[in-house]
């Protein structure tokens, strides 16, 4: 696929350089400049207060000091902090490849064009996205509960002795709630990859004489890998950022989810619970930069695995 | 899919990430200045009449579930006064905004409605007029003794009290009777021995349900006599070591350790259900609770009673308080003297009172717990009893003189990450949770400024 490269010589230069060049650099600022002053707006400036209101403390007696990197010091030796951002990536490392995997496995089963009902099929695994992040976990919530709700009754039956709401699985059922959001979501980006994929290729693969798991492996997966690695990304940044899951089945549970259950929702009881906004910020601008840092290190194992 | 492509596109999701990581909380800061004087205000209660009659326009942030009946019968009243009524938020949704309004210097209400627990901590950052400039301190005998000690702090009038918590013992006469409990425990001892029979005739049945609340804890606290808040000044010092919380950590382990008390977290669907089903037969909580067993609970109508909350020598009735709020005006008003001529009539006049009980409140005033019209009221829902005279007997036993900290609001948002987490995920000694709560106390009072003693 490479491209026609010799129509680009024949345009010959038609004004002298010198006035042209001053020109190009204020004309490309028109195209760029609603983009900048919305960006500084509503991204650097709201990013550099942070960074501001992090280097002070706003105390209830003695009211507000400079206090340069203390905050970030206390946050080091914080063990609140510590926990819930292990208690994040154990979960990125368990939630993620099982969410990717099955939204994988299902864009490959629709793409397949060997199931019936493709069209349902698809639409009923996007369907969860749809729903309101609140009303899912409220909906889940009372599926969990297992005195009155779905496991409650699942218990009654059979005998078990269910709680997904007990700390040792609690982590798991919010997992699962997130999965279930999230399948249909990433299937879609998978889905959409594997329609690009030109009809030529799997007709060489069939002339070739290449098998369903050859197909997969030599044209489905490598094309894939580009959308594979972005979907990470995004699980990778969704992961870090877990609110909305705890936050709500949190009035259930407040002993096992508690205030500092995720480093989001820590930074979110210290500003709006403990008056603490300065160590809150601290807490976001750290998780910024650990997600960051993260997001990117995949990133680049995701292209050093496509030069190999 | 060209490598040109996808590389940029890769490195601007790499970019978002840090975006929305950073972006999510760049937004909450917190100004510096407190709330200001508006000039000294002094005066007397005729004041307060003259701003009625000129009129003027205040804002009032409540969630009280009377407050919009209430705020048209005043403007029926006094049709120059316009009062514009905002429901910020309940508690600390209201109090997070009217924090960050004080802090900012403007967008405060000029009224509030501010529960008795979180007065201290607006006292202390200095939000809150003191009502007595206007002479309100007057008022004193209309109140019962416990909403008043709540809102005064060091002799300043911080608001003045509309609704009370005293606490009693609602419970289910029907399973209570089924277990062989056949008179309702008047003392702690009798209580666990009910707890006892309850559990072992349907292992399903529990007396109570308990699964961590900072503010039931603090109130069980207040009636066994134990004072674990002290507050001097800038100094704060919090002991769950003294007689009376050991009293009742002692009584309650026996309950908690032993397993005869229901998990339910209090205000979800399941513990409403239960409430309903008699799976938890027995509520100590404020004198607040008959309209929402009736709302929630409506299927056990017929089954429920109220009796005194049970005592440790079971002779001196004693209570204490559990929730209930009090109107405050803010420091920043513009019009301090129509602010407080709207509190003194909303929680005083006869005329705003009678709304207030209509909507099913349980007041603060003397005059009404002392009224037969009140305490003589027959409730269909609890078997024809008349409940008030039960609550209004409660209202006048709560203990003396009780302290929360500048910081409760705060305390009871990490009670569960610390106690409930410490000792009501395993049934574990209450001490050993109380313990984590204060270590944690202490710290956050330290971060703040205070001296911790």
């Amino acid at each position: 696929m490479t491209m026609a490269s010799g129509t680009v010589r024949s345009v010959p230069p038609s004004r002298p350089p010198v006035r042209r060049k001053s020109r190009k650099d204020w004309r490309g600022w028109i195209f760029v400049g609603p983009f900048m002053a919305v960006f500084a707006l509503v991204f650097i400036a709201p990013l550099a207060y942070a960074v501001y209101l992090s280097t002070f403390r706003n105390q209830l007696i003695g009211g507000n000091s400079f206090v340069g990197l203390d905050n970030y010091t206390q946050l080091l030796h914080d063990a609140s902090f510590w926990h819930s951002l292990i208690r994040v990536l154990l979960f990125l490392v368990i939630q993620v490849p099982i969410m990717l995997i099955i939204a994988l496995g299902a864009a490959m089963a629709i793409d397949s064009a060997r199931l019936y009902g493709a069209n349902l099929f698809r639409i009923a695994l996007f369907l969860p996205y749809a729903v309101p992040a609140v009303v899912a976990v409220l909906m889940w919530g009372f599926i969990y509960g297992d005195q009155f709700g779905l496991v409650g009754q699942l218990n009654d039956a059979i005998g078990t002795g269910l709680d997904p709401f007990s700390s040792s699985w609690i982590l798991v059922s919010i997992g699962n709630i997130v999965t279930w959001s999230f399948v249909g979501y990433n299937m879609l980006i998978f889905y959409t990859t594997l329609k690009t994929i030109p009809a030529e290729l799997y007709e060489a693969a069939e002339l070739d004489g290449a098998g369903q798991f050859w197909i997969i492996r030599a044209i489905k997966l490598p094309a894939l890998r580009g959308s594979l690695v972005i979907a990470t990304i995004f699980s990778i940044i969704g992961s870090f950022q877990l609110f909305n899951e705890p936050n709500i089945l949190r009035p259930l549970k407040e002993n096992i989810i508690t205030t500092d259950y995720t480093p989001n929702m820590y930074a979110y009881n210290l500003a709006f619970s403990g008056q603490q906004q300065n160590y809150a910020a601290t807490v976001a601008i750290v998780m910024g930069v650990v997600t960051a840092v993260i997001a990117y290190v995949v990133q680049l194992r995701g292209s050093r695995t496509e030069d190999l | 899919m060209s490598r040109k492509f996808r590389n940029p596109l890769t490195r601007l999701v790499v970019v978002t990430g840090a975006v929305l990581a950073l972006g999510s909380l760049a937004a909450c800061g917190g100004g510096s200045s407190s709330g200001s004087d508006e000039g000294t205000v002094a005066g007397t209660q005729s004041d307060l009449d003259a701003a009625l009659a000129k009129g003027g326009e205040i804002t009032y942030w409540s969630w009280t579930p009377s407050a919009k009946d209430q705020v048209a019968a005043f403007e029926k009243a006094y049709p120059k006064v316009k009062v514009k009524l905002v429901n910020a938020g309940t508690n600390t949704d209201q109090y997070t905004k009217l924090t960050n309004a004080i802090n900012a210097g403007s967008g405060a209400p000029d009224v509030a409605q501010i529960e008795y627990y979180a007065v201290p901590q607006y006292a202390l950052s200095d939000s809150l007029l003191d009502l007595n400039t206007y002479g309100l301190n007057e008022l004193e005998s209309s109140y019962t003794a416990s909403t008043w000690g709540s809102v005064s702090v060091d002799g300043k009038l911080y608001g003045l009290p509309q609704d009370s918590g005293p606490m009693a013992m609602f419970y289910n006469k029907k399973i209570f009777t089924e277990a062989g409990v056949t008179k309702a425990p008047t003392t702690w001892a009798e209580y666990i021995d009910a707890a006892k029979k309850i559990h072992a005739k349907n292992p399903k049945n529990f007396i109570t349900a308990d699964s961590g609340d900072g503010g039931f804890t603090s109130s069980m606290i207040w009636q066994a006599g134990g004072h674990p808040f002290n507050v001097d000044g800038n100094t704060l010092n919090v002991n769950f070591e003294d007689e009376g919380t050991k009293k009742f950590t002692t009584m309650w382990n026996q309950l908690h350790t032993a397993g005869l008390l229901s998990d339910t977290p209090g205000w979800t669907d399941e513990w409403f259900r239960g409430l309903t089903d008699g799976s938890i037969a027995s509520l100590i909580t404020g004198a607040w609770m008959p309209g929402n067993l009736e709302a929630n609970a409506a299927g056990a109508s017929g089954d429920w009673a109220v009796a005194p909350i049970p005592t440790y020598d079971g002779t001196t009735a004693v209570t204490a308080e559990n929730g209930g709020s009090a109107q405050s005006v803010i420091k920043q008003s513009k019009n301090p003297a129509l602010a407080t001529a709207f509190v003194r009539w909303l929680n005083h006049d006869p005329a705003s009172i009678e709304v207030f009980l209509k909507s099913g409140g349980f007041p603060s005033t003397t005059a009404e717990l002392g009224d037969p019209a009140f305490t003589e009221t027959k409730s269909k829902y609890f078997g024809n009893q008349e409940v008030n005279k039960v609550l209004a007997a409660a209202a006048s036993t709560v203990a003396p003189n009780w302290n929360y900290l500048p910081i409760q609001a705060y305390a009871f948002t990490i009670f569960g990450d610390t106690a409930g987490k410490e000792s009501y995920t395993k049934n574990g000694d209450i001490n050993a949770g109380l313990a984590k709560w204060k270590a944690a106390l202490d710290t956050y009072a330290k971060q703040q400024g205070f001296t911790v003693k």
